[in-house]
């Protein structure tokens, strides 16, 4: 039953559409992972909110520094030529368009761009939005990875989002365990399908409709 | 001459009134200054409003502020985390009130109070419930919301190295709101890993000029809140 792409395999999807030489934010869960396969030939270099440029792999225990964290709260290392800045200098570089990629997760991503990916809207819920709302305004393309349908089946690539919006018109891309998927002026088109995965079965289990990819002949 | 070393954290802390808007610089367990938060739980200060990016962790340092009922209302980005639990059981039982404004917002809103600036308008938001009620204006075509500066009576930080003049310097990623904070604040309280002497930072190297600070204390290997949490700590 299991077809398509494991989360290690969208990340690595992912970094194959990252040009040379960006400047990439990347957000918790999958898109953490885009930073284990930067195709070969290629320099990205990791921008994290809380004030570094230029962050690293995770550290061996040895070289943990308990104030080297991602915005993710996680100890990271930061390379030769990294940069530290307050938090000003860095949504600076979020919101004045200077970073080129942004790859997130969510929680449901629409055929018009939307996406919803910082609160269900449940009453009782505590709201939490960190950085999400300035990076989806403010980078210049916002890449979306995310399981194709949630844990019970449900799609997360909808007509419209039911949850409140992170933000409007947004993103330009889409990639799950099944496909990836641009958001055009009209609507979801298919790139690529994942290895076992056919367009049918795409199609299913988004919640609008799909069109086939754009004819390159 | 000028000379802001204050002797301990509890005297940096002691005139912080019941009712103050207190900054508190880090951005999770990285730059949290722990041990004036601690002066301050000691020092009993209630009804507080405090600004911080997150809500704290465990029971020590912010949270423990929280968990002895001196924080009224808290403004940050992003209240949730692994390790929070006291801010989400006092906001579940209606004990404490949240401002929750997105992460640049939150930065720029309180650089804007420590640059004289009364408003500014950014594209964060827009089109979203957080814009709501709020002033929305087109400049090139596109939307923005505005939104105002953020001020606070006092500000309470943590940096690497001071001098006695408050020139700061900070450590990696630990320097995230604080020189911010610095200057958003009536008064800006430091605790200072190292306390140097006058010229013992290069000025090309000072990140938060003195002007911003106004007492110094020295703490030297201060308390790390991961430290203390992955410890089982509580405070006090």
């Amino acid at each position: 039953m299991t077809t398509g792409w494991t989360r290690e395999q969208i990340a690595a999807r992912t970094a194959q559409d990252i040009p040379n030489g960006s400047y990439v934010n990347l957000g918790i869960g999958i898109p953490e992972l885009v930073a284990k396969f930067v195709p070969e030939g290629r320099e990205f270099i990791y921008h994290t909110e809380n004030g570094l440029l230029g962050m690293g792999l995770p550290p061996s225990e040895d070289e943990r520094d308990l104030d080297l964290m991602n915005a993710g709260k996680k100890y990271v290392t930061a390379v030769p030529g990294a940069a530290y800045f307050h938090h000003a200098d860095s949504f600076s570089m979020i919101r004045g368009g200077h970073l080129d990629v942004c790859v997130l997760g969510t929680m449901q991503v629409a055929a018009n761009g939307d996406i919803a990916n910082w609160s269900t809207g449940v009453p009782g819920a505590i709201p939490a939005v960190g950085g999400a709302m300035d990076l989806v305004q403010g980078v210049k393309q916002i890449f979306v990875v995310t399981q194709h349908t949630t844990k019970t089946g449900e799609p997360k690539l909808v007509e419209r989002c039911s949850y409140p919006l992170t933000g409007a018109g947004v993103v330009s891309r889409v990639y799950t365990n099944l496909a990836v998927i641009d958001i055009t002026p009209d609507g979801f088109q298919l790139v690529d399908l994942a290895p076992g995965v056919s367009f049918d079965e795409v199609k299913n289990k988004t919640g609008t409709s799909v069109l086939p990819p754009a004819d390159n002949g | 001459m000028i000379n802001k070393v204050c002797p301990s954290v509890t005297q940096a802390v002691a005139d912080i009134p019941d009712g103050a808007t207190v900054m508190v610089g880090g951005f999770g367990a990285s730059g949290s200054p722990i041990e004036l938060i601690h002066a301050l739980i000691d020092q009993g200060a209630k009804n507080l409003t405090v600004i911080n990016n997150n809500t704290g962790n465990g029971e020590v340092g912010l949270a423990a502020l929280i968990g002895n009922a001196q924080v009224s209302k808290m403004i940050c980005s992003f209240p949730r985390s692994s390790q929070s639990r006291l801010f989400p059981e006092f906001y579940k039982q209606g004990k404490i009130e949240l401002d929750l404004v997105p992460q640049g917002t939150l930065a720029e809103r309180i650089r804007a109070a420590g640059a004289g600036i009364p408003a500014f308008y950014t594209p964060t938001t827009v089109g979203t419930v957080l814009a709501q009620g709020k002033e929305q204006r087109e400049f090139d075509g596109r939307t923005y919301v505005m939104e105002h500066w953020l001020k606070a009576d006092y500000a309470l930080i943590k940096c690497e190295a001071a001098d006695p003049l408050g020139n700061l310097i900070y450590n990696k990623t630990a320097r995230n709101f604080s020189p911010l904070m610095c200057m958003a604040a009536k008064t800006t309280i430091v605790q200072a890993g190292r306390l140097v002497e006058r010229g013992g930072i290069d000025p090309e190297h000072v990140v938060t000029p003195g002007i911003f600070v106004n007492r110094v204390v020295e703490v030297s290997e201060p308390v790390h809140e991961d430290t203390l949490i992955a410890e089982g700590r509580c405070y006090p």
